[in-house]
C-alpha cells in the first residue's frame, strides 16, 4: 500500500494539473479524497484513468451519502483503483435532488449499475446514463429508501391474500410502535432536553 | 423465396430456476438459441441491509454481514472489522490476526467448493455436490465449535475475534486437512479432463484482462485474465505478508480456467490454514482496549465497574471518530469492500457495501452475447453468483 507521503505527492500531482475542477485533496486515514467540482466530474475521471502517474483503471464503488441539512444535500463517492501503480483513490462530488450529475458509463462500464443504484437508492439523477431504471427495489416502488428522511419500516408491506389469491400491497401496520432507543450517555452528547427539564431552564442561573 | 421476417424470441430465465443460484430473473432475447441481450433483473432478495445497519450500533451491525454472502459469511464480517478498526486505530493480538485468517481461509474452502460442485451441477455432473457437501459439512462444524452457529457467525468483531479456539479443535482443524486435499482430488478427476465438462466450459465467457478492469472484475474473475492481482498479496492486511502461499492465475480468461483457478486456490488456502496453525501464537485473541472489547466474564463475577463496562457496551457500543474510510479484503468471490462514514456517533452514518458478486453480473450481457442459451448457466456458475450478496 501506497505511504502517506506518496498520496500527498499524487494528491499534489492532481490538483496541479486540474487546477480548476479539484477544489480540495484531503489525506486521512491513508486514503486520498479529492473534492471535486460536480460538472467537471467526467473530466476528472478521465484525467485519472489515463494520465501516467494515476492509472485509475478501475471504477470500484459508486455511493452516494445523504446529509439532509446541507443544501447540496447528496455526496457522490467514486472509489477508483490503480493495479499498476497499487493505489486507490475517493473523489467526491456534491448534489441535490434536482441537479443531475454526468454520468461516467462511457469511461467506466461498471458505472452503469452503480448510478442505477444510487438512483434507486438516493434519487441522484444522472445525464447521459443509457438506462436509468430502478434495479434493487420491487418493481413500481415509489420513493428511494436510503434518504434519511425515508422511515426505516417503509410505507407498504407485501402479503399472499388468500381471497383474491396474488400477492396485495398495504400501507404498514406495526401491532407496535417502532421504537428507535438512543442509548447516548445522557451526560455527553444528548442534545434534547429530556423529560421533566423543561422547566430547569432559567432556574439555575 | 419469400422474406420471411424472423421475430426475437425473448424468454425468462428465472427467477424460480434451479441454475439461477438463488433469485435472479435473467430476461433473454433470443434470436433461434443464440443470446442476443440478456437483461438481468435483480433485487428479488433485497433486504435494505445498507438502512438497516444505520439504526444499530456497531456491534450489532456485525450480523447482517454474515447474511450477505452467506456461504463464506466470515470473509464478510472481516471488511466490516477491519473498517472500524481503521476508524479507531486499533490494533489487532497477533492471535487474533492469526485465527481470524484462518477462518477467513475456510471461508474459502466453503465457498469455492460450493461453487465448483455446483458449476459441475450446471453442466450436468452429479456426483461433485454429493462428495463436495461432505466436505463442507464437517468445515461448517468447525464453523460451529468456534462461535455456536453452522452459518451465521458473528465471529469477527473490532479488535479481534469473540472467543478463543478450544484447543482440541486446532488439531482437529490440522487433521481434516490432507483427507480434505484427497477429497478435491478425487473430484478433480472427475471433471478437469472430462470431454463433456471441457465441452461446456472451455472458450465460454471469454474476456481479456483490459475489459476485466473496465468492468470493475476483482478476484478469480480478475486472476482468470491473466492479472495477479490479489489484495492478500497486494494491500495485505492481517497476517498474510508473513504467510507463504502463490497467487494463481489463469491464462484465457474462459469458464474452463476459471475452474481450475479455483480448484488451485484450494490448495493454496490449505496451505495457509497449514502455516497459521502451527504459528499460532499464544495470547489474547481480543483487543485489551476496553473502550471496544468488552471485559472477561471471570472480572465481571467480582467486579461492579468491569459488569457496568460490559452493560454500556452491549447497550450503548462504542463511538467511533469521526471520519470516513474504505476497507476491503480479498472475499472468495472477490473485493469485498465497505465504505463507512461516522459521525462520531455510536451508529454508522453510512456504510456502503461494496459486492463482488454485483460488479460481476453487470457484466452478463456484455459475456453472454452471441452464447447460446446452454452457455448461460455455465456463466452463472463460473461469475460465482450468491444473491445474499448482489441484492444486500
Amino acid at each position: 500500500m501506497a505511504s502517506e507521503a506518496t498520496l500527498h505527492e499524487l494528491g499534489e500531482h492532481i490538483s496541479a494539473a486540474l487546477e480548476n475542477e479539484v477544489s480540495e485533496t484531503v489525506v486521512s486515514f491513508g486514503e486520498l479524497t479529492i473534492c471535486a467540482r460536480a460538472d467537471q466530474i467526467e473530466k476528472v475521471l478521465l484525467f485519472l484513468r489515463d494520465d501516467s502517474n494515476c492509472q485509475f483503471k478501475q471504477l470500484t464503488d459508486i455511493a452516494g451519502v445523504d446529509f439532509p441539512e446541507r443544501e447540496c444535500r447528496f455526496d457522490v463517492v467514486y472509489h477508483l483503483l490503480s493495479v499498476k501503480h497499487n493505489q486507490r483513490v475517493r473523489v467526491k462530488i456534491q448534489t441535490d435532488e434536482d441537479t443531475p450529475v454526468a454520468s461516467v458509463v462511457n469511461i467506466f462500464s461498471t458505472a452503469n449499475w452503480f448510478e442505477r443504484e444510487a438512483w434507486d437508492m438516493y434519487g441522484i439523477m444522472f445525464e447521459g446514463h443509457p438506462d436509468l431504471r430502478r434495479i434493487l427495489t420491487d418493481y413500481g416502488f415509489q420513493g428511494f429508501p436510503l434518504r434519511k428522511d425515508f422511515p426505516l419500516t417503509g410505507y407498504v408491506e407485501v402479503r399472499y391474500n388468500e381471497e383474491q389469491k396474488r400477492v396485495v400491497y398495504e400501507p404498514v401496520k406495526l401491532t407496535q410502535e417502532f421504537r428507535s432507543f438512543d442509548f447516548m450517555s445522557p451526560w455527553e452528547g444528548v442534545k434534547y432536553i429530556l423529560p421533566g427539564d423543561e422547566k430547569a431552564e432559567g432556574q439555575e442561573a | 423465396m419469400a422474406e420471411v421476417d424472423i421475430k426475437n424470441y425473448s424468454l425468462n430465465f428465472g427467477p424460480q430456476h434451479p441454475a439461477a443460484h438463488g433469485v435472479l430473473r435473467l430476461v433473454l432475447e433470443l434470436d433461434g438459441e443464440v443470446v442476443d441481450r440478456a437483461d438481468p433483473h435483480i433485487g428479488l432478495l433485497h433486504r435494505g441491509t445498507e438502512k438497516l445497519i444505520e439504526q444499530k450500533t456497531y456491534l450489532q451491525a456485525i450480523p447482517y454481514f454474515d447474511r450477505l454472502d452467506y456461504v463464506a459469511p466470515m470473509n464478510q464480517e472481516h471488511a466490516f472489522a477491519l473498517a472500524i478498526e481503521k476508524l479507531l486505530g486499533l490494533e489487532v493480538p497477533e492471535r487474533g490476526q492469526y485465527i481470524r485468517v484462518l477462518f477467513a481461509e475456510i471461508g474459502r474452502l466453503l465457498n469455492h467448493l460450493l461453487n465448483l460442485t455446483t458449476h459441475g451441477l450446471d453442466v450436468g455432473a452429479l456426483t461433485p455436490i454429493l462428495w463436495g457437501f461432505e466436505e463442507r459439512e464437517k468445515m461448517m462444524v468447525f464453523y460451529e465449535r468456534a462461535c455456536g452457529a453452522r452459518l451465521h457467525a458473528n465471529y469477527f468483531r473490532p479488535g479481534g475475534v469473540h472467543q478463543d479456539l478450544p484447543p482440541d479443535l486446532i488439531q482437529d482443524i490440522y487433521d481434516f486437512l490432507d483427507p480434505f486435499i484427497q477429497s478435491v482430488e478425487d473430484m478433480e478427476t472427475m471433471l478437469v479432463e472430462n470431454r463433456i465438462f471441457k465441452q461446456r466450459n472451455v472458450d465460454i465467457g471469454l474476456i481479456t484482462a483490459e475489459q476485466c478492469l473496465d468492468w470493475g472484475f476483482t478476484g478469480v474473475m480478475l486472476r482468470g485474465s491473466g492479472v495477479p492481482w490479489d489484495l492478500r498479496k497486494s494491500q495485505p492486511y492481517e497476517v498474510y505478508e508473513k504467510l507463504d502461499f502463490d497467487v494463481v492465475v489463469g491464462k484465457h480468461g474462459d469458464c474452463y480456467d476459471r475452474y481450475i483457478l479455483r480448484l488451485e486456490e484450494i490448495r493454496q488456502s490449505v496451505r495457509i490454514i497449514k502455516q497459521c496453525i502451527e504459528e499460532l501464537p499464544a495470547g489474547p485473541v481480543m483487543s485489551e482496549n476496553r473502550k471496544v472489547g468488552p471485559p472477561r466474564r471471570s472480572d465481571m463475577k467480582n467486579s461492579m465497574e468491569a459488569l457496568i463496562q460490559h452493560f454500556k457496551l452491549y447497550t450503548e457500543g462504542f463511538k467511533v471518530p469521526e471520519g470516513e474510510v474504505y476497507a476491503a479484503v480479498e472475499a472468495p468471490k472477490g473485493e469485498f469492500g465497505v465504505y463507512l462514514v461516522s459521525d462520531g456517533s455510536n451508529k454508522p452514518y453510512r456504510c456502503k457495501i461494496r459486492a463482488p458478486g454485483y460488479a460481476h453480473l453487470q457484466a452478463m450481457d456484455f459475456l453472454a452475447k452471441g452464447h447460446m442459451l446452454a452457455d448461460i448457466p455455465a456463466l452463472i456458475g463460473s461469475m460465482d453468483i450468491v444473491f445474499g450478496e448482489v441484492d444486500r
